[in-house]
This record gives C-alpha cells, sequence and structure tokens, in this order.
C-alpha cells in the first residue's frame, strides 16, 4: 500500500480486463487509427452540439468497454470519470445513462490517470469486484469551453496545443486476463509562475518532473526497469523542456524510453494544425488505453509509467492573471505474461 | 511579462522561466508580418476590385461606394467562416485576416455560431458580441473624444 511519500503499491493486482477507446474525424487521420475502438466521421456525433457530442463519446467508450469484458452495465459496481468542461458535465450526464455509482473527478488532463488510480485504489483493497474509469475530451467543446470559438480566426503561437477528440474507458477487475496496475504516484501542485495559457506544455513540464522524480524516489527503482515512460500531453515544447529538466536534476532517463502522448497521437502532416501537439484528457486515455495497451499485448512492452499531466487553470483565473497551477500523476502498468 | 509581475516570483520560479524559454519556439514575427502584408494587401485588392465593379456598374460615387463593398466583404467572411474555412486562413495570415473589416465580420459570426445551441436570444443574441464587443465599446468612446477634441478646437477657432 503506501509507499514513500506519496506512491502506492497495489498489492492485490487489479487487472485491466478490458478497454475501449473512441475518437472523432481528425483522430481517425492520424498514425494511431488503427488502436480506435470506435471512429467518429463527424465531429458532432450526430448530435445538435459539441457538449452532447462529448457526453456521447464517453457513453461510446463505456458501452464499449463493458462489452468487451463480457459484462453487463449492472455488473460494474463504481464508474469514476472526469472531462474539461464546467462542472464535469459530460461525465456526469454519462454516468446518468449508466446508472452505475459514480464519483466525478476533476484533475483537468491528469484526470485520466487520476481515475485509473483511485480505481486500482478500490479494486486492490476488494472494496469492489469491477470499476469503470475513464476520461473525455471534444475538440469543439474544450475549445469553446478554454478559447475563443472554434471558427474565430486568431493566429496560435508556436507553443499551442490541440485538443484531442476522443474518449478513454478502462474496466478493472480484482480477478482477470489482462495487464495489471501496479502502482500509482499522487502528484502535488507546482507552479512555476506561468501565465500563457497558449503554454501548457512548459507550464506542466516541471510537474512531469516531479511526480517522476518522486515516482523513483519512493519505489527506490531505476528508470530502466520501465520499457516505456510516457507523458499525458506535453506537447514538443513541454517535452524537450522535460527532458532537459530530467538532466538538470541528474535523473538519468534514457530519450528511447521517454514518450510523450500528445506527440505521438497525431502525424507530421498533420503538424500544421496541432502546432506543439494533442492535449486533454481524451489524449493520454486514448493513447495509453488504446495504443500502448495494444502494444502490450502484443508483447513489445512489459511495463510501462503513464504520466498524465493536468494544468488546472479556468478560462476566469487567467483573464484576471493567475498563473498555473500543474499537476501530474503516474500509474505503473505491468503485462500479465 | 512587466516588471511588477516578475517581481512576484519566487527565485526558483524565476529560473525555472528563464530555463523553459530559452526551449520554447518564438512566435515568427518575420515571416507573420510578410504574411500579413501579402494576405492583407490581397484582401484590400479585392474589395478594390467589387468597388470598382459597382462604380462602373451601378449609379455610385466614390463616396457612396463604400458601404456596398464593406456589405460584400462581410458577407465574404461570413460565408468562409460558417463554412470553416476562415479560422485556417487567419493562422497562416494572422493580422492580415484580423484588422480588415473580414476580421471583425468574422469575430462576431463565429461567436454566433458558437453558441447557437445555447437558443436564439441568450445564445446568439447574448453571446454575437463576445469578441467584437470591446472594439465597439472602445472605438465608440474613442470616436466620441476625438469628437469632443474637434468640437472644442472648432469653437476656439469660431470665438
Amino acid at each position: 500500500m503506501l509507499h514513500g511519500h506519496q506512491t502506492w503499491l497495489f498489492n492485490n493486482q487489479p487487472t485491466i480486463v478490458a478497454t475501449a477507446v473512441v475518437g472523432g474525424p481528425f483522430e481517425a487521420l492520424g498514425p494511431l487509427a488503427d488502436d480506435f475502438d470506435l471512429l467518429h466521421g463527424d465531429l458532432w456525433l450526430e448530435q445538435d452540439s459539441f457538449e452532447k457530442a462529448q457526453k456521447k463519446l464517453l457513453e461510446d467508450a463505456c458501452a464499449k468497454a463493458i462489452q468487451k469484458g463480457g459484462l453487463q452495465k449492472q455488473d460494474v459496481q463504481f464508474f469514476l470519470a472526469g472531462d474539461l468542461l464546467n462542472q464535469i458535465i459530460s461525465s456526469s450526464f454519462a454516468a446518468r445513462t449508466l446508472a452505475t455509482p459514480f464519483l466525478g473527478l476533476y484533475g483537468a488532463c491528469s484526470s485520466s490517470m487520476e481515475s485509473l488510480s483511485l480505481a486500482a485504489l478500490i479494486v486492490n483493497s476488494r472494496a469492489a469486484n469491477y470499476v469503470l474509469c475513464g476520461t473525455v475530451s471534444h475538440n469543439g467543446a474544450v475549445e469553446k469551453q478554454f478559447r475563443y470559438p472554434t471558427e474565430y480566426g486568431s493566429q496560435k503561437p508556436p507553443t499551442a496545443q490541440w485538443t484531442v477528440t476522443a474518449a478513454g474507458v478502462a474496466l478493472l477487475a480484482a480477478e482477470g486476463e489482462g495487464p495489471k496496475v501496479t502502482s500509482a504516484t499522487i502528484g502535488k501542485i507546482v507552479d512555476m509562475g506561468i501565465t500563457d495559457p497558449y503554454n501548457m506544455g512548459g507550464a506542466m513540464a516541471p510537474a512531469a518532473v516531479d511526480t517522476i522524480t518522486a515516482h523513483f524516489r519512493d519505489l527506490d527503482i531505476d528508470p530502466r526497469e520501465y520499457d516505456l515512460i510516457v507523458t499525458g500531453d506535453l506537447g514538443r515544447v513541454g517535452y524537450e523542456i522535460a527532458a532537459d529538466l530530467f538532466k538538470k536534476h541528474n535523473l538519468d532517463i534514457p530519450a528511447e524510453i521517454f514518450k510523450d502522448c500528445g506527440m505521438m497521437i497525431y502525424g507530421p502532416d498533420q503538424q500544421a494544425e496541432v502546432l506543439s501537439g494533442g492535449s486533454g484528457c481524451g489524449c493520454s486515455a486514448a493513447v495509453t488505453y488504446g495504443h500502448l495497451l495494444n502494444r502490450m499485448k502484443k508483447g513489445e512492452l512489459r511495463k510501462i509509467l503513464v504520466v498524465a499531466t493536468g494544468a488546472l487553470l479556468s478560462p476566469l483565473s487567467y483573464q484576471q492573471k493567475e498563473s498555473i497551477p500543474c499537476i501530474a500523476h503516474a500509474v505503473s502498468i505491468e503485462s500479465s505474461q | 511579462m512587466s516588471d511588477k509581475q516578475k517581481k512576484k516570483l519566487t527565485a526558483l520560479q524565476q529560473e525555472y522561466q528563464s530555463f523553459a524559454k530559452a526551449r520554447e519556439p518564438g512566435r515568427p514575427v518575420t515571416k507573420n508580418i510578410l504574411r500579413a502584408f501579402i494576405v492583407g494587401g490581397v484582401i484590400c485588392i479585392v474589395a478594390q476590385g467589387i468597388s470598382d465593379f459597382f462604380l462602373w456598374n451601378f449609379d455610385f460615387t466614390e463616396k457612396t461606394v463604400g458601404n456596398p463593398t464593406a456589405a460584400v466583404m462581410i458577407l465574404i467572411s461570413v460565408i468562409l467562416t460558417s463554412v470553416g474555412i476562415y479560422d485556417h486562413i487567419a493562422q497562416w495570415a494572422g493580422a492580415g485576416t484580423a484588422v480588415p473589416v473580414t476580421g471583425f465580420a468574422n469575430s462576431i459570426a463565429s461567436a454566433a455560431i458558437e453558441h447557437r445551441s445555447e437558443g436564439l436570444v441568450l445564445g446568439v443574441g447574448g453571446n454575437m458580441f463576445k469578441l467584437a464587443g470591446s472594439v465597439i465599446v472602445f472605438g465608440v468612446f474613442a470616436a466620441f473624444v476625438v469628437a469632443l477634441i474637434k468640437t472644442i478646437l472648432a469653437m476656439l477657432e469660431g470665438s
């Protein structure tokens, strides 16, 4: 259980028995398109608002994960979810459809690993046999919430990021076949005084470094024990900063095992649109539950550390010139083979 | 960042910010200025063409042709906004598409489209001028101040 200052060890091996990843049309053009269970060709998902489309993404992913796990929705004991809209409406509304006991979470883009670590904790402590956890983001809905209208012609700087339209959901069970969640490090807020909402990578990089450093300190292991250490959505700018921060702090993480979900989800031909990289809480969830777990199933990866990063600002706080508090949560997942 | 804000930061925060700044790509200012110059100029040439078309074909004078020309430019901008092209041009062109009347039309049309899902009155009506509102407020106020100065000068000259 508690190991060191802020890390949980899951001795009872909570298992990810099923995952589901649903994406939008822009993600379908990316290099990870084959790892999605369902891709929508229409950004509206046949709904009459982007907010409803975001809820639909999460509902679809939940239904798919439950089906892939061979369960009925009443078999799921708890549902943990988060998103980026005000009052996390997409998560609550999807929970209304599921009619499952529900805990809503907000950790901005770190919600994906926040929900996975808490779900693992619940299953590990035998407080439930099946827990569903997931996050969702939708480009139209989130840009509307945090930035300008989607069709507004403003020029974004090269440090800006592109909100991913995707939902990722994992079904955790006390027993079963699949990768095991072995430990989780809960991050603390790191605020380096950055106020520019178009530079999330630069704001979040120190939080990611802080949590990763804490993880290796608490567990007293070498970074090379992992086949892959992947951050949530630092983008190119934040990734470069994080890599240099590791060097500065003498934490030796080889570049070939350090990657970023925000840089993996889109291809080079989508570069002009995504600028620094993908972001949003659907980003790390979709890449982890889709691409990375698929690679784990193929035997290409044995043990990975997913570090989801979140910028805990609101449109109001940055207009009032507040700096951006950031957080990161790390979860390690091991292949059962 | 202003000096006042920088003073509030701790030494660690200041150190990190200069560390991060060295690794962040800046805005490509020269490229942006060139693109803005080209696109802004092209928009003006198009508007000049429309203006000449009205002058030659209809009963307009140099003074009255401005209004129908602006109306056509606004219409073009709103159409490009609603089919989802304007924001892509703007990412490339920057100030080139933002400064002419087309940019103003885009700010109103995009906000109207964005908030359509919240209804016509509270959604479209209430949010249409979300971005353009401050331009109108400060534009009207600046015009008022300039007019006031002009009137006072005229009165002083007259007396």
